[in-house]
């Protein structure tokens, strides 16, 4: 078997504020395999964005990766000087965001931001070189009269346009990853179906990885081949998609679940979540998840509990996993 | 691959059209109260014409002469008759054309606006992107720290101070009047302090606005875009942080015009440079009504100028305005 082309190691990412030390991104361990899909998944403000950031060493100051190893094929991006980061962004890892209204720049045309993306990787091409691989680009995500559209700005294109656009700027220079951080959470629901195909579409034309993050269970059904649940800035559980769908092992991963309506399975709402997310500078003794979780007991609030394999190839962080034990505890209570 | 904006010139000529129809109200209601200031002084036109010795007979026939004495609306279409003409009556110190005294002054005040705008706003932009991109750094501290002291230190003192250290102790430069157009060593020289003076107080409103922009932009998602392009930081600095921000900066330094042809009005009197501002100082000092009357319309005029080259400008700069 070929090796993982991202592996992330212990990756952690803080931000030291006014209100106490944010563990956004807190001891993190994935891997990414080639040309497969891994759906990140939590509720907003787990980390997923601050995850992704980290690893294109792209995090908002006073945000700073603090710990860990970025392996990229072997190489450790957290090592790497600044020029040769930026050669692995854009060229190696691409990366596309939800807000396809604010993540184009208004001001210039939709070429000249193509082909800027292009020109940084491969500085040797000439204008019009650049025009025809910009407008090959645009086709290849399916816009219609890309050399029309070459010339507008971003303002005239649709929502689904611009992720379009995003898309082809993105995979401009062939990336062996592309992190799309809730690439379709902006659209209206077609649209977003589309995006996503074309994404599959082009993931089997080039055989890139994709991390996909979302906080949508029903896109990660759609999408992934393997899924990491995050809680509070960890990794609560990590499975194949099909064994996360039918064998779920995190109570969290439960809730989400619960509260995710499926037509083809006749799941009855085992729980809802109650409340929300803690704030990452008071995050609760032990298990993050404790007070929210219906299956706490008293250990839980005494150790983190790490994340360990329940079945092979399916772990989850919990001390009760696996969860038919608990459940059937519960029942018999 | 050029960072400026590619103008389309059709939308852009209507554009221009469209806002120079208009200032044509606005530039009448400037007339019409320039006219009606005429109305308020409480001088005699028709007197000072006369002269000390002349009988009322004689004043009279000027009154007539002049159409005085018809309705004001009359005298208010008889006015814009003359102005259209070029006619804005005559000083009533040295009985000069106002406009023929106006023609000399209008060239020098342009001079004086360009060579201070020409260093202050490149270096105001500079500053002020520099102190957003390193904020909270030493210099950032600094840039601000130059602005507020910047902002508060007045004109004439900034004037009065190169004056006596540069011109009058060091004697490095030359500070009153014109000495010859900008393409002699002389105009360079005589030029060199008035320009610092009225650019000097620009510098810190143009390094503040421009810092506000620039992070606010530096913030934006499509900066964080650009970067995850692998863009170089000098490219997601110049391209997209201060190119976006440069749109707010255009509207503010055009907000700032007023302030900018008062301190002209100020430094022109400090240097003694024959500007129109110190031709409508002396006027206003003097009481020469219609020399008065010529420099304010002709203030105004620059300043409806000015605004609509603003507005052109927003949008060369900003695609989004262009319509379409
Ligand atoms: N600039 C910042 N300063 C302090 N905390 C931040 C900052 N940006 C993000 N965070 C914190 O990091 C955590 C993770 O954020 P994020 O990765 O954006 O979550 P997600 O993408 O899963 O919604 C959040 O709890 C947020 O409060
Ligand atoms: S460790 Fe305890 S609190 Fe945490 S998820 Fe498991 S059962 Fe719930
Ligand atoms: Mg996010």
């Amino acid at each position: 078997m070929q090796p993982d082309l991202l592996r992330i190691e212990g990756l952690r990412t803080v931000f030291k504020t006014s209100s106490g030390l944010v563990r956004a991104v807190d001891g993190i361990d994935l891997s990414v395999p080639r040309g497969k899909t891994l759906g990140i998944v939590g509720e907003s403000g787990c980390g997923k964005s601050m995850l992704s950031l980290s690893i294109m060493r792209l995090v908002p100051p006073p945000g700073r990766t603090v710990e860990g190893r970025v392996l990229l094929e072997g190489r450790n991006l957290l090592d790497l000087s600044t020029a040769e980061m930026r050669q692995v962004r854009g060229g190696q890892i691409a990366m596309i965001f939800q807000e396809p209204m604010t993540s184009l720049n208004p001001v210039h045309s939709v070429g000249r931001q193509l082909t800027e993306a292009m020109h940084v990787h491969s500085p040797g091409l000439n204008a019009s070189a650049l025009k025809d691989k910009a407008i090959a680009a645009l086709k290849r995500v399916r816009i219609p009269s890309p050399e029309r559209r070459f010339d507008e700005y971003p303002h005239q294109l649709s929502g689904g346009m611009r992720q379009r656009v995003m898309i082809a700027m993105a995979l401009a220079c062939e990336p062996r990853l592309l992190i799309a951080d809730e690439p379709t959470t902006a659209l209206d629901v077609t649209v977003q179906a589309q995006i996503l195909d074309l994404l599959r579409e082009l993931q089997a034309d080039t055989g890139m990885s994709i991390i996909l993050i979302t906080h949508d269970l029903g896109v990660v059904a759609e999408m992934a081949d393997e899924v990491a649940v995050m809680y509070a800035g960890k990794v609560a559980e990590r499975a194949t998609a099909r064994e996360l769908f039918e064998d779920p092992q995190h109570p969290y991963t439960l809730g989400l679940l619960g509260s995710v309506p499926r037509l083809d399975e006749e799941r009855e709402r085992l729980l809802a979540i109650d409340g929300s997310v803690p704030p990452p500078f008071a995050f609760p003794e032990g298990c993050r998840f404790n007070p929210r979780c219906p299956f706490a007991i008293a250990p839980c609030r005494a150790e983190l509990p790490p994340l360990r394999e329940i079945t092979p190839g399916h772990q989850a962080a919990c001390i009760r996993a696996p969860v038919e034990n608990a459940l059937s505890l519960e029942s018999a209570a | 691959m050029t960072p400026w904006p590619e103008l389309r010139t059709n939308t852009m000529l209507r554009h221009v059209f469209q806002r120079l129809l208009m200032t044509v109200p606005v530039m009448f209601g400037v007339l019409l109260i320039g006219f009606l200031l005429m109305q308020v002084v409480p001088t005699d036109p028709a007197i000072v014409r006369a002269g000390p010795t002349a009988t009322a007979e004689l004043v009279q026939e000027i009154r007539r002469e002049l159409g005085l004495d018809q309705p004001l609306y009359v005298q208010f279409g008889i006015y814009l008759w003359r102005l259209l003409q070029g006619d804005l009556g005559v000083s009533i110190i040295n009985n000069v054309a106002v406009t023929q005294e106006l023609g000399g002054t209008i060239g020098p005040t342009l001079e004086l606006m360009f060579a201070s705008l020409f260093w202050s706003i490149p270096i105001g932009i500079a500053l002020g992107t520099i102190a957003a991109y390193w904020r909270g750094s030493v210099l950032d501290r600094f840039v601000t720290a130059l602005s507020v002291a910047g902002g508060s230190v007045p004109v004439f003192f900034l004037g009065l101070m190169l004056i006596w250290f540069v011109g009058f102790q060091w004697q490095w430069l030359p500070f009153t009047g014109r000495g010859g157009p900008l393409w002699t060593v002389e105009g360079w020289r005589s030029i060199a302090l008035p320009a610092l003076t009225l650019g000097g107080v620009f510098i810190a409103p143009v390094a503040r606005m421009t810092r506000t922009a620039v992070l606010e932009v530096l913030g934006a998602e499509h900066v964080r875009t650009a970067r995850a392009k692998g863009l170089s930081e000098s490219a997601v600095v110049l391209h997209h942080a201060l190119r976006n921000a440069l749109i707010p900066v255009v509207t503010l330094i055009g907000l700032q015009i007023g302030f900018l042809l008062g301190g002209a009005v100020v430094t022109e009197t400090v240097f003694s440079w024959p500007g129109v501002g110190r031709l409508a100082v002396g006027a206003i000092l003097s009481s020469d009504f219609p020399m008065a009357q010529g420099t304010i319309i002709v203030l105004s005029l620059g300043f409806i100028l000015v605004n609509l080259v603003v507005d052109v400008l927003y949008v060369a700069l900003d695609p989004r305005m262009r319509g379409g």
